[in-house]
């Protein structure tokens, strides 16, 4: 046996196991820091605009269309919630700060009931500048929305730019919203 | 004169209704509050067989005991039942959920690593085993005058 032979019958199931170990670390490491999520799926209306709909308002306040958010005066939010959400309620002081900030926040309460979402908007706060309800969940689904909370950043064309699935974090507001807003605003 | 039963106008029509409705109801099954025959529940069963649950993900939507697996099985059947083609369904799912929800999904510079995993395994085992095989021992040195006559005497016996 060569000297190179045996190097490499040593060497290569050494810097597989090495590869693989230094791969799943480093999985691991960015799913404990919350970076990374392998439940995480991409969203494909991200470019596009959001498909056809036409939601009532909620909580006494005014509904909203598709049309209604195809030429924001400025970027603008759609956040998907739920009273029986509780990431929702983790989420409810940073959309409440968002807001505060001036940008709108459109909110959806998907699969809710009046009493609940009442209830739920008194004890939590309401950002919302507009309110719908989406019983049905049917929207949802058109949108891609496989849970809530779900927030979608949509640009002063109309066109989304970026949705998270999950409460939204001091981390995704500093490091995607916030250049986000620089760029499209 | 005796009176026959003749089935004529409505009558008729009622019974032949009946008749045809029979056999057709019989197969007719339930799923999910969407009622098709049994063949268009075979054929959404198969559909919802290849999509992942996205709350789940690891169950198909007809595995998965989600609400919102339930409502996507139920879009499946009407679809199905309005005689919406098979690839047409599985068009429906990816263009809201993406590739992700096709539990097979197509081969694509996203996905040909996965594909290649068994072709680069069996690779990379071959290359060890051909590393690993061992050299054939050199053939022994040709006898010495004395070994040989040994041999010769030997065989003599």
């Amino acid at each position: 046996m060569t000297p190179l032979r045996r190097r490499l019958l040593f060497g290569i199931p050494l810097a597989v196991v090495v590869g693989g170990g230094t791969g799943f670390y480093e999985i691991l490491h960015h799913m404990k820091e919350g970076d990374y999520d392998p439940h995480y799926l991409p969203s494909p209306l991200v470019g596009k605009r959001p498909p056809a709909f036409s939601l009532p308002g909620a909580y006494g306040m005014q509904g909203f269309t598709n049309t209604d958010i195809l030429h924001p005066p400025t970027p603008m939010l759609v956040n998907w919630f739920a009273s029986w959400c509780i990431p929702c309620q983790q989420e409810a002081p940073m959309l409440a700060q968002l807001a505060k900030m001036g940008l709108p926040i459109w909110g959806i309460a998907y699969q809710d009931t009046a009493p609940n979402l009442a209830s739920f908007l008194q004890t939590n706060g309401n950002p919302y500048t507009r309110l719908a309800a989406d019983v049905s969940g049917l929207t949802a689904i058109n949108w891609g929305v496989y849970g809530v909370p779900e927030t979608y950043f949509i640009d002063k064309t109309g066109i989304v730019r970026s949705r998270w699935a999950g409460a939204l974090t001091d981390e995704i507001v500093a490091n995607e919203l916030n250049p986000l807003l620089q760029r499209y605003s | 004169m005796r009176r026959v039963f003749r089935p004529t106008g409505m009558t008729g029509w009622v019974l032949l209704a009946v008749l045809f409705a029979l056999p057709v109801h019989a197969q007719m099954v339930t799923r999910d509050g969407v009622t098709l025959t049994q063949a268009q529940e075979t054929r959404a069963e198969n559909i919802g067989d290849q999509l992942r649950c996205l709350v789940c993900q690891n169950e198909s939507i007809e595995a998965s005991g989600a609400a919102l697996a339930k409502q996507l099985r139920v879009i499946i059947r009407q679809q199905v039942v309005q005689g919406v083609p098979d690839k047409d369904i599985t068009a429906y799912m990816v263009q809201r959920y993406g590739i992700f929800v096709l539990l097979k999904p197509p081969f694509s510079p996203l996905t040909w690593l996965l594909y290649a995993m068994p072709f680069l395994g069996l690779g990379l085992g071959a290359l060890l085993f051909w590393l690993s095989r061992r050299d054939s021992a050199p053939p022994p040195p040709p006898l010495t005058e004395a070994d040989a006559a040994r041999l010769q005497e030997l065989q003599n016996y």
